[in-house]
């Protein structure tokens, strides 16, 4: 099982100079949070800058990741 | 993906202006992102026809793969995918979601 670490880690490494909070809201491991805030966000649409964030966890999904909320930032 | 996988895929979120991918149905969602936003569709008194993933798993895996994205729900506006629950909330409090909805 992905700790939240290990998930900052993915998305911080895929998109890099962002800065990733995971939360788990509901304590359980598996319905988790992520706030990314990402200089290269700015200009792209909301289906774009969720979309990156799911490329750096392309396996994580595949894995043991059930659900990803998704807030993004630009600054 | 065979051709007559993405021929059901497209051929049913094509079949209504507004087309949800859900786990369960309107009436009985399965998860809790699934009724989220089945709720917020008609809180906006959006009009939408569903598909039920648990009822199809190629249907199921067959979506992630169409959409290039990895989690149901999944909103369909005209053909076009919109995104899941998040995107989906974000898009009413910007007012965007409804403006999709009438074009």
């Amino acid at each position: 099982m992905l700790s939240l670490e290990d998930i900052k880690i993915k998305i911080e490494n895929g998109l890099p100079g962002a800065n990733a909070v995971i939360l788990d809201p509901r304590h359980d491991g598996k319905h988790l949070k992520a706030i990314v805030t990402y200089k290269g966000f700015q200009g792209k649409s909301l289906l774009e800058q969720h979309r990156m964030v799911n490329k750096t966890l392309e396996e994580a999904f595949k894995d043991s990741l059930h659900a990803l909320a998704i807030e993004t930032k630009v600054e | 993906m065979n051709e007559e996988l993405r021929q059901r895929i497209e051929s049913m979120m094509k079949s209504s202006k507004v087309f949800l991918f859900m786990k369960g149905t309107p009436n009985e969602p399965q998860c809790g992102f699934s009724k989220r936003t089945v709720d917020t569709l008609r809180e906006l008194k959006i009009k939408f026809d569903s598909f039920d993933v648990f009822s199809d798993e190629e249907i199921r895996q067959g979506i992630k793969e169409y959409a290039n994205w990895p989690t149901i729900p999944q909103l369909y506006i005209n053909g076009e995918f919109i995104g899941g629950c998040d995107i989906v909330e974000q898009l009413v409090r910007t007012g965007d979601l409804q403006r999709l909805a009438v074009q």
